[in-house]
């Protein structure tokens, strides 16, 4: 398949059609519409109990229309790409605007796109067989990893997006978004305990990448060891303390903590914690994070955003001083600040926001041993579920799944999950040690905003975070984490 | 916004859904299938947020798709489209057909038996076209009035992400082989206001309130809304952070029905087969305390978890779940009734794509007598409950651990808010420990609880 023009073979669509939808877009006024065809097709499939139980294939595929002007958008959609359907949507989305009908650019300017995830055969149109294999070979590798291991659920799931995006200002973007994710998550049982674990990874790749480096067994064996070893987790300390976060996924600190409060509509409003604090310092000078959206093949990465514009590397903190923030088309025209390719929607169905890509922090100097020997007494979390944070007063949690104790500069026993809560603007001040050891996570992050869902990256080096709250059961440790 | 003219989403094509269903259906057994069914879903949306006077944003629109199960034997597979086209119907009936060839066959599957299904006789007042009946300029208004309400409550609130008015109507056809056809439509308008308040040294609180309902005429008035949004931000203001204790905690309307969520995950069919839930093979056991009563009902005239039937094409029916502390029954669909030799709750939810899951009818905890107040006068020192942060519940193990606000309770008053805490314990004790019910139970969703009082938490913080 021709990734250019994948709307004009599909549908009969020609520019003269795009530009003839636009103008009933901009027929009440606004200043600026675009339109975004999305074409999806996915397919998953999930082993349980070491049977396929359930295999699913589905096509989506509309149109969303938006028009804006000033602070105002109107949006509209149809799942029939008709001329009829679209200019009715056009049509519906110009409402919110009430002036003289305004003239779309004349010529659409395609830009030179970047090539992030090009992949030979898109893993959807791949044999149902293999991914079948896929799915198959977890199980087996899950239960053979230890006979605890009781329960093994193994799923597969893989989506190619085609979109395009035109806009009023001449934007023309295309793009074909490949996207596939290998989950497995098992049971360990004895007759007194049970314990669950799960991993997966995945990314913009083709079904190839299961088969070469990241391979099911190397994901079932990770849950299972997970689950078994959380058959001897003991309770874990509450109140403050030393919290050291290992490499990777704990990166989701990052995400809760500081990310989503540094997107620009926040900010535009004032709503966030962040806001107004550019230049200032919101991080030890240990702490540099970015938003890369141009990483190859990587989950949270993207040729261009759903506006059509390039991703890009985007410093959001430079050695602890605030530098900038995510933005969309909407909220670098109201802020005056440039555009960071953030511009992202879960569908057709939604209106695009800014929104992170992969976020994380670039690595430190201090050795990841000798960050966890100078914890006298602490926790060590490398594993999490997922956060959440309230941007408005920055207060964030991200809960542990994987954890141990640290006591003497040790790791000791695993202990229990345990969700972390702190406070975004200041959490990063506490960082003391950043780790040589960045690590982007395994590509299974979704973020969810406003009720949008969209796939993202996060990634850490090992850091320590001086002071952190910790919310276990623990009634009486040793070391007094109890008043 | 003078001029503006809104048009109700009434334009779509007129199509019978019913017969698209029974077609699929027919197509899919002509095509080889052994048994199938077919749901098709059309819905509308209309939304728009008002954001310190102005409107921000209005999204009007419909939707349409259809998805198809089928099985051949005993293996079964989903495909789904949004392309009404004869090729469009005909691609997801043959995909469906060719990848039930590559699945396991599973001695349980199947649809139901014949003799199971039907749907709920008489009008279950799920569906009312006024929710679209407001003109285009109201609804703003609708917004407007919520945001201002809250604006104009106290100084202190000075910004906000907005007030807003949504209406949505859906339509929803179930199809099988059996012969089954049944069709439900539904609707529901809400308004809501998320007011910001600012304290004098710059910190920033958010809270939020909303109304929902089935018809505009049970929606309570956005000034009313507006104000509650207010009342709730402003108390969070001034919060301190709350200190490592083991003290009771009471929990609002709001955060006690995300506590009960968790018991419904627990006797979830699909949770309990599979040994995944702290409740699996405790039926009959003792799960709760004796004032513990937990109801699931489908049935209930006008009910946001209310359906004529399931996800599978069986009548929705009224589940006691716990009964005086007592696990009585799982919610379960077909699939997870017959792997524990059970008979189905009518409790199948089902997408467009994949197995069918369990959903909620109308799912609540039987409300005590005592009012909120009562329950909070009588705890000298305390923690009042009212928003939880994070998703930190481990449904295998019961281990439970969550980032929360709220107000400190000391001499059975709320003295002043709190945050950045943790609460934490385990779930097979959480229920034991739920020493005071509350009288106000009330609707805003399937799942409803009056407020609580449990015991025996670890509270974190400093």
């Amino acid at each position: 398949m021709d990734k250019n023009r994948f709307f004009f073979e599909h549908y009969g669509l020609t520019e003269r059609d795009l530009e003839r939808y636009l103008t009933a877009a901009l027929s009440a006024g606004g200043d600026y519409a675009d339109l975004y065809f999305e074409y999806l097709s996915s397919t998953s499939l999930m082993v349980d109990e070491s049977m396929v139980k359930s295999a699913s294939q589905g096509i989506s595929a509309g149109c969303g229309v938006r028009v804006i002007a000033g602070e105002r958008t109107g949006y509209a959609y149809t799942d029939d790409l008709s001329s009829e359907r679209i200019l009715h949507a056009a049509r519906t989305a110009a409402l919110i605007a009430s002036g003289p009908a305004k003239t779309p650019s004349v010529g659409f300017q395609e830009k030179a796109a970047r090539s992030l995830y090009p992949v030979a055969l898109p893993s959807v149109d791949a044999e149902i067989t293999a991914k079948v294999e896929l799915v198959m070979r977890a199980d087996q590798a899950a239960r053979a990893y230890d006979p605890r291991i009781k329960e093994v659920r193994a799923s597969y799931a893989d989506e190619l997006r085609n979109i395009l995006v035109v806009g009023s200002d001449g934007t023309f973007a295309e793009d074909s978004q490949p996207l596939a994710r290998l989950n497995v998550a098992c049971i360990a049982k004895t007759e007194s305990n049970s314990a669950r674990g799960s991993a997966g990874g995945g990314g913009r790749v083709a079904l190839d990448f299961f088969f070469g480096e990241k391979t099911p067994e190397y994901f079932a064996k990770e849950a299972s060891r997970q689950a078994v070893l959380q058959l001897d987790a003991r309770e874990a300390p509450a109140g403050e303390m030393e919290v050291v976060l290992g490499p990777g996924w704990p990166g989701v600190l990052l995400h809760e903590a500081v990310g989503h409060g540094l997107e620009a509509d926040f900010n535009r409003k004032q709503t966030s914690a962040f806001a107004g604090l550019i230049g200032k310092r919101v991080a030890s000078e240990k702490c540099t994070v970015v938003d890369n959206g141009t990483m190859p093949w990587r989950r949270g990465s993207l040729n261009v955003d759903d506006e059509g514009n390039a991703t890009q590397d985007t410093v959001l903190i430079e050695k602890g001083i605030l530098k900038g923030y995510l933005s969309d088309k909407l909220s670098a025209k109201l802020m005056g600040m440039a555009n960071t390719g953030n511009g992202r929607r879960e569908s057709y169905e939604h209106i695009p926001m800014p929104r992170m890509t992969n976020t994380y922090m670039l690595a430190g100097q201090d050795d990841p041993h000798d960050i966890v020997r100078s914890v006298k007494r602490g926790v060590y979390a490398v594993n999490f579920g997922g956060g959440q944070v309230d941007i408005t007063n920055g207060k964030f949690v991200f809960s542990a799944s994987e954890a141990y104790l640290i006591e003497d500069g040790q790791i000791t026993a695993p202990i229990k999950g345990a969700t972390l809560i702190g406070n975004g603007p200041d959490v990063l001040t506490r960082v003391s040690m950043v780790g040589n050891d960045l690590k982007l996570d395994e590509g299974v992050g979704t973020c969810g905003k406003d009720g949008q869902a969209v796939p993202v990256g996060v990634g850490i080096p090992t850091i320590k975070i001086d002071r952190l709250t910790v919310g276990g059961t623990a009634k009486k440790e040793a070391g007094g984490f109890m008043q | 916004m003078s001029s503006t003219q809104l048009e109700t989403g009434n334009q779509k094509l007129e199509t019978d859904l019913r017969e698209i269903a029974q077609d699929i259906v027919r197509r899919a057994m002509a095509g080889g299938a052994t048994a199938a069914e077919c749901v098709v879903r059309e819905g509308d949306e209309f939304s728009t947020l008002v954001r310190l006077g102005q409107v921000e944003t209005l999204k009007e629109s419909g939707s349409k798709a259809v998805g198809v199960r089928v099985f051949n034997g005993q293996r079964a597979a989903s495909t789904y489209s949004s392309d009404f086209s004869r090729d469009g119907l005909d691609r997801m009936v043959k995909s469906a057909i060719e990848l039930a060839k590559i699945t396991s066959e599973d001695p349980f599957g199947g649809i139901p038996e014949a003799s199971q299904l039907g749907s709920l006789a008489g009008d279950l007042d799920l569906y009312s076209a006024d929710v679209y009946s407001l003109p285009g300029e109201e609804r703003i208004s609708y917004a407007r009035r919520a945001e201002k309400a809250a604006l104009d409550y106290d100084p202190r609130i000075k910004n906000s992400e907005g007030g807003s008015f949504d209406a949505a109507t859906g339509h929803k056809v179930l199809a099988n082989s059996h012969g089954f056809v049944g069709e439900y439509r539904r609707s529901y308008c809400s308004v809501a206001a998320v007011p910001i308040a600012q304290n004098e040294n710059g910190t920033m609180q958010r809270d939020y309130w909303f109304s929902v309902a089935r018809n505009l005429g049970r929606l309570e008035s956005p000034e009313h809304v507006g104000t509650v949004a207010a009342q709730r931000t402003l108390r969070r203001l001034g919060a301190r952070k709350g200190k490592t204790a083991h003290v009771p905690v009471v929990l609002d309307p709001l955060v006690a029905a995300s506590m009960l969520d968790h018991i419904f995950e627990g006797v979830n069919g699909d949770s309990v087969y599979r040994g995944a839930s702290f409740l699996a093979g405790k039926l009959g056991d003792k799960i709760a305390g004796d004032r513990v009563t937990v109801i699931d009902d489908g049935t209930i005239v006008g009910g946001f978890g209310t359906s004529p039937f399931d996800g599978e094409g069986i009548p929705t029916r009224r589940t006691v779940v716990i009964e005086n502390g007592v696990l009585k029954s799982y919610l379960l669909n077909t699939y997870t009734a017959k792997k524990l030799g059970l008979q189905t709750t009518a409790n199948a939810s089902r997408g467009l794509a994949g197995t069918p899951g369990i959903g909620p009818g109308n799912y609540f905890l039987q409300p005590g007598t005592k009012t909120p107040q009562q329950i909070i006068s009588e705890i000298k020192d305390g923690l009042y409950l009212t928003e939880f942060l994070g998703h930190g519940a481990n449904l295998v193990t019961g281990d439970y651990s969550r980032g929360a606000s709220g107000m400190w309770i000391s001499g059975g008053e709320l003295v002043y808010p709190v945050e950045e805490i943790t609460v934490a314990g385990n779930l097979k004790d959480i229920f034991f420990n739920i020493a005071e019910i509350g009288n106000d139970l009330e609707f805003r969703g399937a799942m409803a609880c009056p407020t609580i009082r449990i015991e025996g938490l670890t509270v974190g913080g400093e």
